[in-house]
């Protein structure tokens, strides 16, 4: 027995290795092809199952909340007689009918459903249960609610006059930034401000809850953290873990607005659930959830930063205040992942942040897409641009000059390769891949040809930029970075997986199918999925920070390769020779003079009782991270991109168009190239939404101060296909992982936001162009007109007649071309 | 329910053609949408709720109508429209077809009798799909699925009315009433045309034409529903006459916009009396002096005359909602509603146009800028209803006439004015100005002429300082409101500009004037056409 488990574990890497060798050339070797989705067949012909498409049981009761209409107050008296008695309606769920109302991912300080205080415009003060959809929510307007009425903080800059935080301030200090901007031979002082983004999931929140037998509960939830949402319910009734279990098949879309903002409703469901007895759902309608969720942070900025005449950064100081809305939520590990990426591709020298983490009386804000990422880069490509402006220099030159030092290649002197928090880079490939961009889209040449349009078009304007992306992989606490995978190869040979991570578009089933697939040498038919349920794998980490297949096709791939030996070992003892002589291939396993078949092999197995199903772990190795002193090495690894894109502005209305783009992004050795060019233009689209036509907007003042405005698809303007660039190239960069992850890929769910900021630099560059006479600063340096983002149609035109030094209010009409 | 019902006709369900055969409910709640139907009815899961307003698309099904061609033929007319906002009374005497109908057309073309027989018990390799999905399919067009079957329907509409495939721009507008969050849209394109690359498999549209047919001579639908009637009068006698009797009754159209009232504010419409059974309000006819389009024209076929006659109204027709709603909406509708936002407004007001209400026999006509009164209140009695709108004919013998429309907006589909401007000016041969009228929608509390810039510019020469002074005079025309669209100061920088980019277009249109060289570009569509696609490396998976 002893000498059989030794066996195993020495044979495991042979195996693997050989393995390899002989699937990479088989028929069935999956890995880096551009096989469709798994679900594909489903999407397309309505076949595909959303919570809210399972059938009902008998029984169903529907929930509808009701929201506040004050954004900072008390409730002096809530008159429910009207919901209790309209047509349907079973129960009514308030604040102390809840065991444990504090709900929050790591405080726990959101309340499932305010008591008393209402922290902002929108907050859930109760729900109803009714027998039908229609009838919850004909019931939640029925309410008679009065307020008393406190003064709001509605904005950065009221919170900050406030000392309002929901975290302390944060300051990191890195090589005496202060004393090398002081000898700085040039420097440039200047603030910016992004707005935040609403997620716009096309499928909402929704959380289906019913009881089973002995106190226990199962949860069909739209949730990119099942085990997340099993510990909030667990809390929030009192219940413990054995008890609850969540089952997510696919997400409508996630993004980041799934991961702790859905516990609110999961919670919600469950609580009525066991209140009634009945099986209730929960779905949120697109206001409601665009009211009662969490949206990107918004930041602001204020910088001061010292270069040399060649352009080269040598200190910054800069504060990033961001709108956390009324509780922490993730806002400590977003503005941790902003401080992180202030220096996106750049060497920095020495730099000191300030973050400011801002309680407002708004919805309190969470993860999307980049997870303060974006909002950390925003600011650095902004001063970039600002820069090259006052030297009168091209802004590419003055991103190649400050790129950390290219890991491997000459210029690799070791002197420039750390960053401001402690990580040596040593997968840097930036200035190679920024060059290859820049040649392949001709941007030296386009770059002369837009300035000469723009001196013969007085009407419209164009702008060039290029900008890089550097984005760590992993999450920052270090002890997410762990996943699990149950693996059931059934007797007939086909196979049943299960693993921790969550579906939601981004293709992680279908890459797992494939790394499956790839391990046994069978066709993709043959493995399918069970919906992700903490029943099955428990302990999960949320499928968030990109990491979903890095994380879970290596928990997938050790149960396989588990499985895999046994099964080695067994058809070399019925073939009678050495189990390195079996090799698994396109459906058959060799062994000798023997072969069968993956099925008849696996049925002998399961005659000879050879465990058949097994489970995988997988923890991501080498990384650290002192959260106190925000030091360490928080990512395994770097991915990498470049975008270069450019625009045309109309400069009587600031209307814009994206005419071109071309971006070169790195995902080590792709998995799927399909899937991976999916996530690249999926991201670039959503990352342009957020910095043109996506605006959020809250009632500043009167009776519906705090009201989002932009509640519904009808006013918040998410891009649709007229605005995809009219020219879209992408191209997958030459590279693979020097990091040993999954067949050394690399992960690319987030990082391609980020190339929208190539899209947010154009515009700012045509909006330059407009000028026609330069300000200066105190030093005698040239001053980038600035631009607020998003670059709506009107931020567009306030810049332009900001730099014609007149207000927008039309006092003044200027002679026409 | 005691009450008698209007006299002509009994009580009847509601009848429509849908999965192959024809279909009978019973009474449904008037503002009951289609989508409800299918979801909670039907079980029909494929079709999607998003956002219940019409604005994102997962909704999407495609409604056939017989329509009478030219030539006296029936023809069986397929539209995309949102169904969340439809309600399902409205389907009566109509054709639906959801996500789940269409792989049926492919199964239906094939031959192979095993296909159709696999069909209930399908795995992955014979799953059975239509053109239009399987290209969806293989180029990857999908990411989290949610939007994917309105995709699905509002390409397949597009593939039933278009035998060659379209161009880009034709295909992106037939998407435009559909979002997606996750693909960036490209390889959705490129399904649409990689659709066509397969063999063809369109609707048997026959049957369906002759079911259709066979409900052509159904009575009138009334009926009463817990104390609130509908009411789907046929001919335009019958809506006059309810019309009297029942004043208070809520007049329903494309329901683009009372659709909302239901789902969103959750508002009890009384009695409804549906206008879209009425064929002879759609009628749209060119006479000697004007054009005439039926107040229940669809909103894409009012826009498909009106872009003919003049091509001042193509970035409109193009900027209009989205395709679904166009479809849905009705000219009538829009001028009726009385929007201060509503697009269709300002150029009709520009161009003279009349709005003809009814009232029992009597018919009287009004000018259009006559008809708003004040936010959201128009010069229509309780019992009068719009019958149709007259446009007269650009009298161009001795004038040189120019007209344009612009939409501003956040967004360049589907997207709500932050204003909307429209401009006509007759010059004459001296280059002084005849005639001009100009209107804004996003201005004021209804859609208004600028009637200080009009005067102004009355008589003067068509340069530029005559419009530098008519830009001052918008100020006193229009004191605009700030809200989550635009700013009470762009919305006037905005106005002013429009009138300059109307000047400066009629210039390069007008090669008599002594001017120099304009070619310069204008508008943002003039760079989309100039796009060089040869430059396109393609994406290579």
């Amino acid at each position: 027995m002893n000498q059989s488990i030794h066996q195993n574990i020495n044979l495991q890497d042979d195996i693997s290795d050989m393995h390899q060798l002989t699937a990479m050339t088989a028929k069935n070797c999956f890995i880096g092809k551009s096989i469709v989705h798994e679900s594909a067949h489903l999407h397309v012909s309505g076949t595909a199952t959303y919570i809210d498409d399972t059938l009902e049981l008998t029984g169903t009761l529907h929930a509808a909340v009701g929201l506040s209409t004050c954004a900072h107050g008390r409730i002096k008296s809530l008159d429910l007689s009207w919901v209790y008695a309209a047509a349907g309606v079973r129960e009514v769920l308030l604040a102390q009918d809840i065991p444990h109302n504090n709900c929050g991912p790591i405080i726990a300080d959101d309340p499932i459903i305010a008591d008393e205080l209402i922290s902002f415009y929108g907050q859930v003060i109760f729900v109803v249960a009714a027998d039908t959809y229609q009838q919850a929510r004909a019931a939640v307007r029925l309410a008679v609610v009065e307020y008393e009425v406190l003064e709001p903080i509605l904005s950065i800059q009221q919170a900050i006059q406030a000392q309002s935080w929901v975290l302390p301030p944060v300051e990191l200090s890195h090589n005496k930034a202060d004393k090398k901007l002081a000898k700085a031979s040039h420097r440039l002082q200047g603030s910016a401000s992004v707005g935040g983004q609403e997620h716009f999931y096309l499928e909402g929140h929704v959380s289906y809850a019913y009881l089973k037998e002995d106190h226990t509960l199962h949860v069909l939830c739209s949730t990119q953290h099942p085990t997340e949402m099993q510990h909030l319910i667990c809390h929030a009734l009192g219940y413990r873990a054995h008890q609850v279990s969540i089952e997510t098949r696919r997400m409508g879309g996630g993004f980041g607005g799934k991961e702790s903002q859905s516990a609110q409703w999961a919670c919600i469901a469950a609580l009525l659930a066991v209140k009634t007895g009945m099986p209730v759902k929960l779905r949120l309608d697109r206001d409601d959830d665009m009211v009662a969720t969490g949206k990107r942070h918004g930041f602001e900025y204020e910088w001061d930063v010292g270069f040399d005449a060649n352009g080269r950064i040598v200190g910054l100081y800069i504060q990033l205040a961001s709108n956390c809305g009324f509780s922490a939520d993730l806002s400590g590990p977003v503005n941790d992942r902003a401080i992180c990426h202030v220096d996106n591709g750049y060497y920095l020298d020495a730099v000191r942040i300030y973050s400011l983490r801002c309680k407002t009386n708004t919805v309190s804000n969470t993860a999307f897409r980049g997870f303060g990422g974006p909002q950390g880069m925003f600011p650095i490509e902004y001063i970039v641009d600002d820069i090259a402006y006052a030297l009168g220099l091209d802004p590419l030159d003055v991103r190649l000059l400050n790129f950390y030092e290219e890991t491997g290649t000459e210029m690799d002197a070791g002197n420039r390769n750390t960053t401001h928090y402690g990580t040596t880079i040593t997968d840097n490939i930036l200035p190679t891949l920024v060059s290859e961009l820049a040649e392949s889209c001709n941007y030296r040449a386009r770059r002369t040809e837009i300035a000469s349009f723009n001196v013969s078009s007085p009407i419209i304007k164009k702008g060039l930029a290029l900008t890089p992306v550097k984005f760590g992989i992993s999450f920052n606490a270090t002890l997410y970075n762990q996943a699990g995978a149950l693996i059931h190869v059934y007797s007939d040979g086909t196979v049943l997986v299960n693993h921790g991570g969550t579906e939601m578009g981004q293709g992680l089933y279908s890459k797992i199918r494939q790394i499956v697939a790839h391990e046994f040498s069978i066709p993709l038919a043959d493995v399918r999925f069970s919906a992700t349920d903490t029943s099955r794998v428990p302990n999960t980490s949320a499928t968030a920070a990109s990491s979903g297949t890095d994380l879970n096709g290596k928990a997938a791939q050790a149960a396989c390769i588990s499985i895999r030996t046994r099964l080695a070992i067994f058809a070399s003892e019925l073939a009678n020779t050495d189990v390195s002589n079996v090799c698994f291939r396109d459906g058959e396993v060799y062994a000798g003079e023997q072969h069968w078949t993956f099925a008849e092999l696996v049925l002998s197995a399961y005659y000879s009782r050879i465990q058949l199903w097994d489970s995988g772990f997988y923890k991501t190795p080498d990384i650290h991270w002192n959260p106190a002193i925000r030091y360490g090495r928080p990512f395994y690894y770097f991915a990498y991109g470049a975008a270069a894109t450019e625009v045309a502005i109309d400069t009587l209305t600031g209307e814009t168009r994206v005419l071109r783009t071309d971006i070169l992004h790195d995902v080590g050795q792709s998995i799927n190239p399909a899937i991976d060019i999916g996530q690249i233009e999926g991201g670039f689209i959503q990352g342009m939404g957020w910095l043109t036509s996506e605006e959020l907007y809250w009632v500043t003042s009167g009776v519906k101060a705090g009201h989002l405005f932009t509640h519904a698809p009808s006013t918040y303007k998410i891009p649709t296909a007229a605005d995809v660039p009219a020219i879209f190239n992408v191209k997958l960069f030459n590279n693979h992982n020097v990091e040993d992850t999954i067949h050394r890929s690399k992960a690319v769910g987030e990082p391609p936001f980020m190339l929208a900021l190539s899209v947010f630099s154009a515009l700012r560059d045509a909006v330059a162009a407009t000028v026609e006479t330069d300000v200066l600063t105190a030093d005698g340096l040239k001053q980038k007109p600035a631009l607020q983002a998003p670059a709506t149609p009107e931020n567009i035109l306030r810049a332009i007649y900001t730099i014609k030094q007149q207000s927008l209010e039309p006092l003044f009409f200027e002679s026409m071309p | 329910m005691s009450e008698t019902l209007h006299p002509t006709s009994a009580e009847r369900p509601i009848q429509f053609y849908f999965q192959g055969k024809l279909q009978q409910v019973e009474k449904p709640e008037p503002t009951r949408t289609v989508l409800q139907f299918l979801r909670e009815d039907c079980h029909a899961t494929g079709t999607k709720e998003g956002c219940a307003e019409g604005d994102c698309g997962a909704c999407t099904v495609v409604v056939g109508e017989l329509k009478t061609s030219a030539n006296g033929e029936q023809q069986l007319q397929l539209r995309a429209i949102n169904s969340c906002i439809q309600f399902l009374p409205t389907l009566d005497g109509k054709a639906l077809f959801s996500v789940e109908d269409i792989a049926q057309i492919a199964i239906q073309t094939d031959d192979s009798d095993q296909v159709h027989q696999l069909q209930h018990f399908t795995v992955d390799a014979v799953t059975v799909l239509h053109p239009v999905q399987k290209a969806m399919v293989e180029q990857h067009a999908s990411q989290c699925g949610f939007c994917t079957p309105g995709f699905v329907m509002s390409l397949w509409a597009m593939y039933e009315q278009h035998a060659d495939c379209p161009d880009n721009e034709k295909i992106i507008e037939y998407l435009s009433g559909n979002l997606c969050r996750c693909t960036g849209y490209r390889p959705i394109v490129e399904a649409a045309k990689a659709a066509y690359g397969l063999p063809r498999k369109t609707l048997a549209t026959q049957t369906v034409i002759d079911a259709l047919h066979s409900l052509q001579q159904q009575s009138t639908l009334v009926y009463g529903q817990h104390g609130q009637r509908f009411f789907a009068p046929k001919i335009i006698e019958d809506l006059a006459q309810l019309r009297m009797q029942y004043p208070q009754a809520r007049l329903l159209a494309g329901s683009t916009d009372v659709g909302l009232w239901i789902t969103k504010q959750g508002r009890a419409l009384g009695n409804v009396i549906y206008l879209g059974a009425v064929e002879d309000l759609k009628i749209i006819q060119k006479t000697d002096e004007d054009l005439e389009i039926g107040a229940m024209a669809s909103l894409t076929d009012a826009f498909a005359v009106l872009t003919s006659l003049h091509k001042g109204w193509t970035e409109l027709a193009r900027r209009f909602a989205s395709r679904p709603i166009q479809n849905a909406g009705t000219l009538g509708g829009n001028v009726a509603n009385g929007s201060p936002i509503g697009d269709s407004m300002p150029p009709l007001i520009v161009l003279n146009a009349r709005v003809l209400l009814q009232q029992g026999k009597v018919v009287r006509e009004l000018p259009l800028d006559e008809f708003y009164l004040d936010y959201q209140k128009t010069a229509l009695a309780s019992d009068e209803f719009v019958r149709s709108i007259k446009i007269p004919y650009p009298s161009s013998v001795d004038y040189k006439h120019h007209f344009s429309t612009y939409k501003i907006a956040k967004r360049h589909e589907q997207d709500i004015s932050a204003v909307c401007g429209a401009f006509s000016v007759y010059l004459d041969g001296q280059n002084r100005v005849q005639q001009i009228r100009m209107a804004y929608g996003g201005m004021a509390a209804v859609p208004k002429r600028a009637l200080h810039a009009e005067q102004i510019m009355l008589g003067q020469l068509w340069n530029a300082s005559t419009i530098q002074l008519a830009q001052q005079a918008l100020l006193s025309d229009f004191s605009p409101l700030s809200d989550g669209r635009a700013s009470r100061e762009y919305r006037q920088r905005i106005a002013a500009n429009l009138l300059q980019r109307f000047y400066l277009e009629s210039l390069s249109e007008n090669s008599t004037l002594n001017v120099p060289a304009n070619q310069f570009p204008r508008r943002l569509s003039d760079m989309i056409a100039t796009v060089d696609l040869s430059t396109v490396q393609g994406v290579a998976p």
